[in-house]
């Protein structure tokens, strides 16, 4: 909170210039009429969250003075085209031919350099305001694991581990540490923060500070395999009420409801538990989302299809039909089976 | 004062040096005589050629993604296939379209623009050329040989970058990614040939009268680019070699599950990646430098700030490769450094912008068209340079980097800047190297065509980008809002096609019956001007002597030299 005070002061002199809200306006305008409900576009332009906000307030300044420039040289270039074309009836005697100017080369190296400075300066404060290497007290820790192609995260404090969906609360501070399983790969959720990379081998870190509850989307930014198109981030931010009921609820172990009690024994004595984890079982793979919860996710295979029986079913029969290349096999069952695992799998709310 | 054989005489005297070659046999005599010559000319010719066919593939490459990203959810090309496209796509228009071509310009024109009859190495020439074609041939081979010969080919999907682990043993298997670093290396070692052979000749082979202050802007340009290789492309080359290590002898300098470094890699590649850039690029300028002033009817402005200007973008780009890499965690002062660095480049080629502006600046600009090309390259890379600008100031580029944005900046640097500067600067030396004219009209249908096709794809390609759209994406979700975007850009690659078929019908038209150029068609003032179009085998009869930058100028008027003033 308090750096994000901090910076919404510092920040009013680069209001006065925001050629990107603007944009932002006319981009999001445009495209708000496709877009489902609930899902808006992730413009860049279009923060909720203090990191992106102060990103944007930077940008709309380094806009400015590019879209500046721009105008001037543009308006040079094209005057001196049209001024001096060769007009019908000129003659065939050369103009005169100027060697060049050193006052007029001095100009134009050293006012690009005062600009040059001038972003400097800036850069550096915002670079000093919004990387946050390690975590302040009283932020809300989560780690987020990359792996080809899904999210996972872990909410240390409270000691469970959900997928693809990041739920947080709005107006505390988020601290993310960053870890891949495998390639890299990259957090990216616009309207939150900027991107930072999710490197195996080494840890990075990110924070988001919500100021509006919604859903945000975004999606792996690094190209990281087949499916990198659909390596899909949700987040969402709640009132700090809902938060905390929805942290409750994941926090307990999976109900073992009797009624899907066929679909359990499937579950538990097919190669599923080698690679999932449903807390309350003997399942406790690490290798694929963690389902102790998984009915209270929106979508399926890290956001390509509704979490909904059919898709779920689908998904089991072949999860390369839903999405080519996943890494998750085709286990050939039998449609009996693929029934009772669905219906055993519904009971994971 | 200036010693030049009039050119009309020298024209009448040397029969063109193609014409006599093929003259002497069939099409066996015509073909051994490209195969086993070391002639700068033909070689450069060569370089050009495959690097326009590379082109024709990799557009055409394009084209195929476009068609794929023009619905949202479309599945017309599945994952694996697209991953190969933006592979293949970027690795040839890099390594196989825009050196090659850039390259051969060099080749073809630095010994006539100084004076001498060849290259400094003419056999490491033709070597360089047969390294740079064998190396395409074999990352192109991996479509069929990647899996061994009895298994189905696949071409490397891991990007132009081939980040690691992605590229490591683990996580890609199979051979495509070998070809992708053999055929890479392979064409390598005849960039950094051509690259000594360039700053040898250009260092050594001027002729009399032509000091280092009176070298052509674009002899100085492919000297410092020269230079700009032998300094990045052996790291790259190293990392490569580390990669094979990896691959294939159990090594682990970037096998992450091994203790290895990530990170290393992406150094290791942009502090070739950037620079190379700056390769493409310098080129450009170095056209856009020697045509701008022949239609401007003016002398270059500031020609030492020029050649000052270029010096210090070669230097400078040493020491900004890591603002590609502004995400993967790096230190505050890091950040900090690579981005004032970056946008210090902005600096000198802001001065090279004025410089040209400068030029045109109480001239008769004749829009001809080499001259057309140059001035959309004009405001083409003037809104590319600003939106690297905005890539370069750190936090922006939290947001920019790796999204459609960056695919847009690119495109119009490469695009919009070389490729423009390179068709500007086929048009202007086509006469010379065929001794035909090209015809205007269907230049000028080029030109408009290409023009407004890439401003459609292009321009509208940066807002996607804003609205969160990541690159090396197969197929993106239909509720994000970016369909629209998507489908304008890929509706411009309709006009920028139509505008490559008025290019090939130009220049088809021209060879089958172009006008006559003549030595000097354009009234030029350098010396490749000074001999006959199309030059022959030994580019002068009698070597010249120069007293100016501007030879052609104080032959043409004597009552005015420019050394005068130099």
């Amino acid at each position: 909170m308090s750096v994000a005070e901090g910076y919404s002061k510092t920040s009013r002199v680069l209001r006065l210039i925001r050629p990107g809200a603007l944009i932002g306006l006319l981009l999001t305008a445009s495209a708000a009429a496709s877009a489902e409900p609930g899902i808006q576009t992730p413009s860049i332009f279009d923060p909720r969250s203090t990191p992106a906000s102060g990103i944007v307030d930077y940008s709309n300044l380094v806009l400015g003075i590019c879209f500046a420039i721009f105008v001037i040289v543009m308006a040079l270039i094209a005057i001196t085209v049209v001024r001096f074309r060769r007009r019908p009836g000129d003659d065939d005697r050369e103009p005169p031919q100027i060697y060049g100017s050193n006052q007029l080369e001095l100009a134009w190296t050293v006012v690009p350099i005062i600009i040059v400075f001038v972003l400097s300066l800036v850069t550096v404060r915002t670079i000093f305001s919004l990387q946050i290497d390690e975590k302040p007290p009283g932020w809300m820790p989560v780690t987020a694991v990359g792996h080809q192609w899904w999210w996972e995260f872990q909410y240390p404090e409270r000691g469970f581990t959900t997928a693809n969906e990041l739920h947080v609360p709005v107006g505390r501070a988020t601290f993310l540490t960053l870890q891949s399983a495998d390639v890299i790969h990259s957090f990216w959720v616009p309207q939150l923060a900027g991107k930072t990379d999710v490197i195996p081998n080494r840890e990075n870190h990110m924070w988001i500070e919500p100021q509006v509850p919604g859903l945000y989307v975004g999606q792996c930014a690094e190209f990281c395999g087949t499916q990198h198109a659909n390596m899909l981030l949700r987040i969402y931010v709640h009132t700090p009420e809902d938060f905390e009921r929805w942290a409750r609820a994941e926090a307990r172990e999976a109900a073992a409801v009797p009624a899907a009690a066929a679909g359990r024994d499937v579950f538990l004595t097919t190669a599923c538990i080698n690679c999932h984890t449903v807390r309350g079982t003997v399942a406790n793979g690490r290798f694929g989302p963690d389902l102790t919860h998984l009915m209270s996710r929106q979508t399926l295979g890290a956001g390509v299809a509704p979490n909904d029986s059919d898709h779920l079913k689908q998904w089991l029969i072949d999860p390369d039909h839903l999405k080519p290349g996943a890494l998750m096999p085709a286990m050939g069952l039998d449609t009996q089976a693929i029934d009772q695992l669905v219906a055993y799998l519904e009971t994971l709310e | 004062m200036t010693t030049l054989d009039p050119p009309v005489a020298e024209s009448a005297r040397a029969p063109s040096g193609s014409a006599s070659a093929s003259a002497s046999g069939g099409w066996t005599a015509v073909l051994h005589d490209w195969v086993t010559t070391v002639d700068h000319k033909k070689l450069g010719v060569m370089y050009v050629v495959s690097g326009i066919l590379f082109l024709v593939i990799g557009g055409l490459m394009a084209t195929a993604m476009r068609l794929q990203l023009f619905y949202a959810e479309n599945d017309l090309i599945g994952p694996e296939t697209f991953n190969r496209l933006f592979t293949v796509h970027g690795t040839t228009m890099v390594f196989f379209v825009g050196m090659p071509i850039v390259v051969g310009f060099g080749n073809y024109l630095t010994p006539l623009m100084i004076g001498a009859r060849d290259m400094a190495f003419p056999r490491l020439n033709a070597w360089g050329f047969w390294m740079f074609l064998f190396g395409a041939l074999l990352f192109f081979f991996s479509y069929i040989g990647s899996q061994g010969l009895y298994g189905a080919g696949s071409a490397p999907d891991v990007g132009w970058f081939a980040y690691v682990p992605l590229a490591g043993k683990a996580f890609s298997r199979g051979n495509a990614t070998d070809y992708w670093i053999l055929g890479i290396l392979v064409s390598g070692f005849g960039s950094m040939a051509g690259a000594i052979n360039m700053a040898a000749t250009a260092l050594t082979m001027r002729c009399k009268g032509m000091t280092l202050a009176k070298m052509p802007l674009l002899v100085w340009m492919m000297l410092v680019v020269s230079l700009m290789i032998l300094i990045v492309l052996p790291p790259l080359t190293a990392a490569q070699v580390m990669l094979l290590f990896d691959r294939f002898l159990g090594a682990h300098f970037f096998d992450t599950q091994a203790g290895g470094d990530a990170v290393l890699w992406q150094h290791f590649f942009w502090f070739f990646g950037h620079p190379e850039v700056y390769v493409l690029m310098i080129p450009g300028f170095a056209f856009v430098s020697e045509i701008i002033p022949v239609f401007s009817r003016k002398v270059i402005f500031g020609y030492p700030v020029m050649v000052a200007a270029t010096c210090a973008i070669g230097v400078l780009s040493l020491g900004v490769w890591a603002h590609h890499m502004f995400t993967v965690g790096m230190s505050k002062p890091l950040n900090i450094w690579f981005a004032v660095a970056t946008m210090l480049v902005g600096v000198p080629t802001g001065i090279k912008i004025f410089n040209w502006v400068g030029t045109m600046f109480g001239g008769k600009i004749h829009f001809k068209s080499p001259m057309i090309f140059c001035i959309a390259f004009l405001f083409q890379f003037l809104l590319a340079g600003l939106t690297g600008i905005m890539l370069a100031a750190a936090p922006f580029d939290w947001q920019l980097t790796d999204s459609y944005f960056v695919v847009a900046h690119f495109h119009y640097v490469l695009i919009g800047g070389l490729v423009f500067a390179i068709f500007g600067a086929i048009y202007y030396w086509f006469p010379k190297v065929t001794g035909k004219m090209v015809n205007e009209t269907l230049a000028r249908w080029h030109f408009w065509l290409f023009v407004i096709g890439f401003q459609i794809t292009f321009n509208t390609m940066h807002i996607p980008g804003l609205l969160g759209m990541p690159r090396r994406v197969y197929t993106y979700p239909a509720d994000r809002g970016w369909e629209i975007w998507n489908q304008i850009t890929t509706a411009g690659i309709v006009f920028q096609m139509a505008g490559i078929l008025f290019f090939v019908a130009a220049i088809v038209l021209a060879l089958w019956k172009g006008k006559e150029a003549g030595p000097d068609p354009w009234n030029a003032w350098t010396l490749e001007w000074s001999t006959s179009s199309p030059p022959p085998a030994y580019n002068f009869a009698g070597l010249p002597e120069v007293k100016s930058r501007r030879p052609l100028w104080d032959l043409k008027h004597p009552e005015d030299p420019d050394w005068q003033y130099e």
